[in-house]
């Protein structure tokens, strides 16, 4: 699941996370920059803002390597479907927006498993803001992009960063191929263009497993 | 390496030990640019119990009556890494790749925040390891090699880098006469087996042939851990003084040393 914040796409994952377990398939949730190895690093650099764009990607990087072993394989071996709210993509288009090397932090993330499917919610740039203002969250300092120094205000400097996000992720859909939802429209629509979308897929893994057993 | 489409960033890159020396390994820091700066970058290498600390400090003194600003620099640590590693070390809860992003990272907040600055106000930057012995640790943990120098194309190539050799043998007696044997320098996370000895020296050997198979990779200068300080001391300065004569360095103010 991909979507800069306000894209809704947590809501959709909690939706879809019901859908899946109603039906009685294993759901194995995980969250990006969750893993506790690396908390420690991540809030003393937050908190001095004292992290640069090169080591923001790093420490992303190992707190992925931390989840993708213990809590991305091994559910994937137990047969669970795991659902990862934000995946590499987000370090894509994040770190690239920050000014780092794009080839760099591709090949940086080549040891991760490539995702069977992987779903951008598309929303744009005022949605977004809209929704956040609304829900009176306050913009923290990374996620608003005020460690580039493109403005002091907040609000302003997300517009700007998550922008320049926004732009990263159009370029990531034509390059892995990702399945696009229009998070502009309302909560439900979104949920059920994004369970056919799994659905499809589900359906398709039950084919190739009728098929290995007739064989 | 695969190379994906790419604005406007720079293509000549090339990865694993073709960085010029004083220039990015291969596609760098975009937006740190490190052109024409005036200081210069050298690397002390090797294993524990070669000496480089006494080497670097003697090196630093020697430097310093002639002019030139030196910064050291080592390896591991840096503010922002180093309780997060020692935490992890402690816990035994990294695994090869966390173990070498964490490394990784803690270099890129150095090379950002030390070396870089230190280059540009034209220092000497003498570094106590540098990213061979992440490169040599990596791939004794059989962590591809191609990913872990892609990683690592962020860094500078310094300009000298010195590899204190040593055989297996001496390097064993020397690191228990020192500090002993600790989980990770013995290797304890590859699970070799029980023994601590054992391990150490299955360990250690990996280390040297991993040293060994980057000297021509990326140039090292070899000189032999075996003898004595001060020859190898002498040796280092002969070396570096060539290096500085016939490089640009701001010259030391040799006017006013007092002969």
């Amino acid at each position: 699941m991909e979507g800069i914040d306000g894209s809704g796409k947590t809501t959709q994952l909690g939706l879809l996370a019901k859908w899946l377990s109603a039906a009685g398939h294993p759901v194995f949730m995980t969250e990006w920059n969750s893993s506790a190895l690396v908390k420690a690093a991540t809030k003393t650099g937050k908190k001095k803002n004292a992290l640069t764009p090169m080591t923001f990607s790093l420490l992303h990087a190992t707190d992925f390597a931390d989840r993708l072993l213990y809590n991305i394989i091994p559910p994937l071996k137990a047969g669970m479907i795991v659902l990862a709210d934000r995946y590499t993509y987000t370090a894509f288009a994040r770190d690239s927006a920050r000014g780092v090397d794009r080839r760099w932090v591709r090949e940086l993330y080549s040891f991760a498993v490539k995702p069977d499917i992987a779903v951008y919610f598309r929303v744009p740039i005022d949605v977004s803001v809209d929704r956040l203002l609304a829900r009176r969250v306050k913009l923290k300092f990374y996620e608003a992009g005020l460690d580039m120094g493109w403005s002091t205000n907040a609000v302003e400097s997300f517009r700007i960063f998550q922008g320049k996000v926004l732009d990263e992720y159009d370029r990531l859909v034509d390059e892995f191929d990702l399945s696009v939802v229009n998070a502009s429209s309302s909560i439900t629509e979104q949920q059920r263009v994004f369970r056919k979308l799994v659905s499809q897929h589900l359906e398709i893994e039950n084919v190739d497993e009728r098929l290995d057993e007739s064989a | 390496m695969s190379t994906n489409d790419s604005t406007s960033q720079p293509e000549d890159a090339e990865v694993g030990g073709n960085g010029r020396p004083g220039r990015y390994y291969s596609y760098g820091i975009p937006y740190l640019s490190i052109d024409d700066y005036p200081g210069k970058l050298i690397a002390i290498e090797g294993t524990d119990g070669v000496g480089r600390s006494t080497q670097i400090r003697l090196l630093r003194e020697w430097l310093e009556v002639q002019g030139y600003g030196v910064v050291e620099t080592g390896w591991t640590r840096s503010e922002l890494m180093q309780p997060t590693i020692d935490l992890a070390k402690a816990s035994n809860t990294l695994n090869k790749l966390t173990f070498v992003l964490l490394y990784a990272t803690d270099f890129a907040d150095r090379l950002e925040k030390e070396i870089i600055p230190a280059l540009k106000a034209g220092f000497i930057v003498l570094s106590d390891r540098y990213i061979f012995t992440a490169l040599a640790r990596a791939g004794v943990r059989g962590v591809d090699r191609a990913w872990i120098r892609s990683l690592y194309g962020f860094g500078i190539a310094p300009h000298l880098v010195f590899y204190l050799r040593i055989d297996e043998k001496s390097l064993i007696r020397r690191v228990l006469q020192s500090r002993g044997m600790d989980y990770w320098e013995s290797g304890m996370d590859l699970k070799l087996g029980d023994d601590i000895y054992e391990s150490f020296r299955v360990y250690q050997k990996a280390l040297l042939k991993e040293y060994t198979s980057m000297a021509d990779e990326f140039g090292f200068r070899v000189l032999d851990a075996r003898r004595k300080v001060e020859v190898i001391q002498d040796e280092l300065r002969r070396q570096i003084a060539a290096f500085l004569a016939e490089s640009d360095v701001p010259a030391a103010p040799m006017a006013v040393r007092a002969e």
